[in-house]
This record gives C-alpha cells, structure tokens and sequence, in this order.
C-alpha cells in the first residue's frame, strides 16, 4: 500500500514537466542518467537518482498527461488511520464494489474482527468507521450510497466507540 | 505516348492515386505535368512552410483533399516552445478563396484556432472530412461550428489534440438535418457532452461505422448508443466502470451481442478489469485493440482478454502486460501486424515492465509483423539478432529503452550489433528509432545496409561526427533525420549540403554544431531554410558569436524562402 502512495507522489513530481520552463532546458544538457536502478528498488534512491531530462522518454504529452489523469483517476487512494495504532494504511476505494467489501478489507488491514460485517454490525462492535469528506466534515461510514461515498471520501477513521460516550446512540440508515 | 489526347492520358493516371507515383509522373514531360496536375485532386504536403498555399491552389486547381503537417515531429516531446509556428489560418483563408470545392482537411501537428473551423465550416459547401491529429489552438467553440455548419460533414476524428473546453454543448449543435455522419471521434475532449444529443446524432445516423466516446461518455449511456448502432465497426469506449451485478451491464450484454461488425475496440480510458468480459464476444472478431490508455487493468487481466483476439492485426498496449503477457500475444495472435507497448509509468524503472524477452516472444510468434514501437527497461543484443533473424519484413521498428544510454545488461557491451542485426535483415526497412549505449559503429551499420531508410530518430547515441556521415552518405532515401543528445558536430552538419535538399528536413539539438556552421549552410542552399531556435534571454542573445553551440536547429527545404510568421526566439538565418 505505501508503494502505491510512493508512485502516486513520483507522478506528482513530474505533472510541472517542461515546455514551459526555460530553466529546466538548460539545467538538462548533460547526458546525466541513472543508469543501473538500485536492485533493491529502493523509492527514495529512484526518486534522487532519476534524472527528469526534457522529452525522454519520447511520449507524447498528450499520452503521458492522459497515462497521468487515468492512474489519479483509476484510484481513489485515502488513508486509514485506527485509533490506538501509531501507523495508517491507505487503500484504493474503487478496489471495492461496497460497504461490505471495505470494511473487510479494512479488518484485514488492521487485523482485527471487531468491525466486522456490515454498518449493521457496528452497534455490536468496538469501533465505529467515520470519514472525512470533501466539506471536511466527519460523517458515519455507511450513510449514502456508495459510489457517492468514493467520491466525497478523503479519508477514513476508525474510532474507537469509547470516545463517542456521550453523543448517544447512533441511528443507523441502512 | 506523345500522340495520346490529353482525355486519355487522364484515364490512365486515374488509375494512378498514390503520391509518390503522382509526383513521379509529372516529372517526365510538361505534357504529362499538365495533365497531372489537372486532375489531381489529393495532395500530401510533408512540411507546411515548404510550399504556400497559393502555389499550391494554382497548381492543383482541382483540389478536393489536401493533407497538412507543421511542426517537426520532436515537438511531440516537447522539444519545440510553444508558438514555434505551423498555423493552418493563411491555407483556410486561400483555400477558402481559390478552392471552394475544398471537401476534406487532414491536419498534423498544425495550430488551429476557433477562427480557423469557423472560417473551414462557412467556406466550403461540400466539405465532407476534418482530421485533426496532435493539432492545439482551438475549443469547442470551433467544434460547435464545424457541426453546425457542415452541412455533408461524413467524418470529424479528433486524434490526441489539445482542445480548450468551454462548457459548449457542440454535439447539439449538429442540426437534426444531419445524417450523413460516418466517423466521429471525440475522445481526446475532456468535458462532458450532452449525452441525449449524443444518443440522438447516433440514431439518426445509418452510415456511422467509427465512433469513438470520451471519457466523460458514462456507462451507462454505452448500451443505448450500440443499441442504436450496432452497424459500428470501430467502437472507442468512454468510461468503463461499472457493477457487473447491475442492470446497465446486462443492457450492455444484449447489446453487444447484436454487434457482429465491430473490428477495432479502443477507449477505456477509465476502466475496471472486471468490467471487461461483457467485451469479450467482441474479441474474437477483432482486427485492431487499442488499450494503451487502459491504465486500470492489469497485466493479468490484459492478457486474459487478450487470448480472445485470435484475429488481431494491430495491438496497443501497455507495458504492464509484461513478458509473460507477451508470450501469451506471440502464441494468440498469428496475424498480428503491428506492435505497440508504451510505458505505463515513465518514469519509474522496476515496476512491472517489459524486457527484451517480450519482443523476442513476439518476434518469434508473429510472422507477419512489420511495425513494432517498444519501450522496455532493458535490451540485449541477442535478442535484437534474433529478433532481426524471426522477422525480415520491419517496416518500422522503433525502440526505446527508457534509460537512453543502457548497455546490454549481460555482456555490457553497446547495442550496435544488435541494431546491425536489424538493419542487415530488414531489407524494407522505412523508419528506424534506435536507444541505448551505441557508439558509431551502429551508424556504420545503418549508412552500409538500411537502404529504403527514409526517417531516423537517434538520441544520446554516436562518439564522433563520422556517425552522422556515414548515415548521410548512406541513406539514400533518407527524408527525415531528427537528432537530439548527440556528439556530432560542424564537420557532419557540412559534409554533404546538397543532400538536404533531397531531405524534407534535419533536426538537431544539444548536438555540437555552432552557430557560424549554420550560418555558412544557409549561405551556400538558398532553398533551404535553416532555423535556429534560441531559447536564452533577450539580453543574452547574440546573432554574432559565431562560435557558439546552437542548441537546437530545425532545417528544411523550402519553395518559398524564409517564413514570414516565425516568432521573436526563431531565427532564419
């Protein structure tokens, strides 16, 4: 998952490419390259090593920039972060087909059963899934429809229940 | 032959349609020149600053269908600034003037603006055809002329352009008059269209046999127009995702099913692989599949889509379908004419990619293949020999590895034998792109053996002038040489300057010839034009140093003198 992220970030460093930049053209004169990849396919090594030389390789920016907006377009990378786990995940929402699909996903991810299935289970479990929207509010995962959901969701929380005392019980749609 | 009318000789070069064998004729009497060119009515023009348009209209008069390419093709890589020039404005305004019969415009690589279309869309009452391919300029407000006053229009195919989206319904701006629609190709717009325009424009054509969709075209909306068409022989899809479980995908189904001319599929420009077997009875009739776009499949599912296509000519794809997945293309695909493998990230070395295997399991697979463009991480000489040893008939062959100086990995040795190989073996061989470590030995080779060569890109490649001489004095046929990252120099640049008159033109840039050597070619061929593009400062500029590296120089031959239209950082010299 955190690859993913890695090549996403190397795409976005190239989205500025030249052809309106006269300082790059000069910068690029010497036939600098990275020659042997380090084996190890180390991210952080590729992305200093590789030296962005204007038009090479010789793809059209038309095909490179349609290549570009397919790959965002194709993923819809958001984060999950679990309370009381010092890391987050991020996954790709339109690997799933639905709410069921995710949240199955999202146990396999932090390891743990008690989301469990469905919005339905959640009344019964430890943690509640919340996101974040593109208004930046926080809304209970599970509420609208899905497709509506992949589109407006930036990023996900699993919350533990505990931290909710006191907002009542939680009237769940669907 | 001398005592033919001049009625009978136009009989027989009727029979006669390519260009070259057009130009060929004209050349052997006046007589024949007349006539010629009396009854031509397509015309091919390489390099729009070659000829002007009124020389043009007055040789032709009865034009009908006139082809137009402007910038040099490393503008494509973004080699060329902006507003370098190929402007289609002054050949619609003369064309609009002296030829009214005008019916079809093919244009490439030429800036077009609004203008332009609205101008084309008013002048030419029979206009049937506009093709514009990697053109910029214009927004769908040009569009929405064109649709709206031409009346005939048969074909309007929008290949990879750069178009502004104003938020203009243009598809409705097709008049309900219009049925004559045979090939509509929108794809490379990015804004939404009015689907129940499109839905409509699509019933009330019988004639529609090519319709490519963008990808703001919703699944959804793909089962009603194949349902309205399923007379389509060349389908580009727009978005392709979907739930397999819902309703759409089963409309889509049945609607598929019905379409039993569909030839070519491309599109898929935002796609799920598990949408992809409702296509699959397509497949099997497939003589071209484009999916080069198709950055949501993966090489798995690319693969198992592709064991379908027993009958394809023509694949595009990406690299992420792997050497396995080429494997698998090699044992499928026995017609397979033409390859194309694009990198899906180019940048990035180590992720799923392609090697000299793949090429190789193709070569060794496909006997009929002649056109191959592959970007891979690495190649080897070996499989270049053998690769040259399974297929004589390249009639192209463009190779890029994406580290441009890469040796060969097993013996890091140079890639000359290897592009030697091919050049020796493919007797017919057109267009050669070569990359990696090459010294001039592989130059040696190509000068020696590439004898129908007619265009060659070289980049980062060669140690010494005397590569570029032995390719000038070598290739015959050669039209187009485009150099970039090279050390070649003075010594090259003026060691045959008669022979750039047979060319159509030479590009080089970050190469070693200075500017005084350039001055003193431009000098000598009066019918050459020898542009030097300097991208530094106003204050840094200076036309007199002699010495001076040129960091890019654009050559080309020319009826017409210097360009009356070339920008502030274009210098004629």
């Amino acid at each position: 998952m955190a690859k993913l992220g890695v090549e996403f970030e190397i795409t976005e460093l190239r989205l500025g490419l030249p052809g309106d930049s006269d300082e790059k053209i000069n910068e690029n004169k010497k036939r600098v390259f990275s020659g042997e990849m380090d084996p190890t396919g180390d991210e952080e090594a590729m992305k200093t090593k590789a030296v962005v030389v204007v038009g090479w390789p010789p793809v059209r920016l038309y095909r490179r920039r349609g290549i570009e907006e397919a790959s965002a377009n194709n993923k819809r990378m958001v984060k999950i972060s679990m309370d009381g786990v010092p890391f987050l995940r991020k996954v790709n929402l339109n690997d799933f087909i639905n709410y069921s699909d995710l949240l199955a996903a999202v146990d396999n991810l932090f390891e743990c059963s008690t989301i469990g299935e469905a919005p339905k289970g959640r009344h019964n479990s430890e943690y509640i899934p919340i996101y974040e929207d593109t208004e930046g509010d926080w809304l209970l995962v599970g509420d609208v429809p899905w497709k509506m959901f992949v589109e407006s969701c930036k990023r996900l929380r699993i919350m533990k229940r505990s931290d909710t005392k006191g907002f009542g019980k939680f009237a769940i749609k669907k | 032959m001398n005592y033919f009318p001049e009625e009978v000789l136009e009989h027989i070069f009727d029979f006669v349609s390519s260009n070259q064998d057009r130009n060929a004729i004209s050349l052997v009497c006046k007589t024949w020149f007349k006539v010629e060119r009396e009854s031509r009515s397509r015309v091919f023009v390489g390099n729009c600053y070659a000829v002007n348009p009124s020389r043009l209209i007055k040789r032709f008069p009865r034009l009908r269908s006139l082809a137009l390419k402007g910038k040099p093709h490393f503008a494509d890589f973004n080699l060329v600034p902006h507003d370098w020039g190929a402007f289609v404005y002054p050949w619609i305004d003369a064309l609009s003037k002296g030829c009214p019969d005008l019916e079809e415009l093919r244009l490439k690589r030429m800036v077009v603006s609004d203008d332009c279309l609205e101008l084309l869309s008013k002048s030419f009452p029979n206009f049937k055809s506009l093709v514009l391919d990697s053109c910029e300029g214009f927004s769908t407000d040009g569009l929405a002329a064109i649709a709206a006053n031409c009346r005939h229009l048969r074909e309007l195919d929008l290949q990879e352009n750069e178009v502004d989206d104003r938020k203009v319904h243009w598809l409705s701006c097709f008049p309900e008059t219009c049925t004559s629609l045979v090939s509509l190709n929108f794809a490379c717009l990015r804004g939404e269209v009015n689907l129940a325009s499109l839905e409509r424009l699509v019933a009330r054509s019988p004639n529609l046999r090519s319709l490519k969709l963008n990808r703001a075209v919703p699944f959804e909306t793909l089962h009603k127009i194949l349902t309205k068409a399923p007379q389509l022989v060349d389908l580009g899809t727009g978005s392709f995702v979907h739930d397999p479980n819902s309703e759409a995908y089963n409309m889509l189904k049945s609607a598929i099913s019905k379409c039993r001319s569909v030839r070519s599929l491309s599109g898929f420009l935002e796609v799920a692989s598990r949408c992809l077997p409702v296509v699959y009875p397509l497949c099997s009739n497939l003589t071209t599949l484009n999916l080069s776009y198709a950055t949501g499949i993966n090489g798995t599912d690319l693969t198992k889509m592709i064991r379908h296509c027993r009958r394809l000519q023509r694949l595009w794809i990406l690299d992420c379908i792997g050497d396995k997945g080429l494997a698998v293309v090699a044992s499928t695909c026995k017609e397979l004419e033409e390859l194309r493998v694009f990198p899906s990230d180019p940048y990035a070395a180590g992720s799923a990619t392609v090697t000299e295997e793949g090429l190789v399991a193709i070569s060794g697979g496909c006997p009929k293949l002649h056109s191959v463009l592959y970007f891979c991480h690495q190649m080897t000489n070996a499989g270049l020999i053998s690769v040259a040893k399974n297929c004589p008939n390249f009639v192209r062959f463009r190779l890029c590895i994406l580290d441009p100086i890469k040796a060969d990995p097993t013996t890091g040795q140079p890639l000359d034998e290897g592009f030697g190989a091919i050049v020796q073996s493919c007797k017919r061989l057109r267009r050669l792109s070569i990359s990696g470590l090459l010294t001039d030995k592989v130059f040696l080779y190509i000068g020696m053996y590439a004898e129908q060569l007619e265009m060659l890109s070289v980049a980062f490649a060669g140690e010494s002038d005397k590569a570029m001489i032995y390719v000038l004095n070598g290739c015959k046929k050669l039209r187009k040489l485009e150099i970039r990252d090279c050390p070649f120099g003075n010594l090259a640049l003026l060691t045959d300057i008669g022979k750039y008159e047979t060319m159509r033109s030479l590009w080089m840039s970050s190469c070693e010839v200075t500017l005084g050597a350039c001055k003193l070619l431009a000098r000598k061929m009066p019918r050459l034009n020898v542009e030097i593009i300097n991208e530094k400062e106003q204050g840094q500029a200076n036309l007199d140093d002699d010495r001076q590296r040129v960091e890019k120089m654009y050559l080309y031959r020319t009826l017409v003198g210097r360009r009356k239209d070339a920008p502030d950082f274009v210098w004629t010299l």
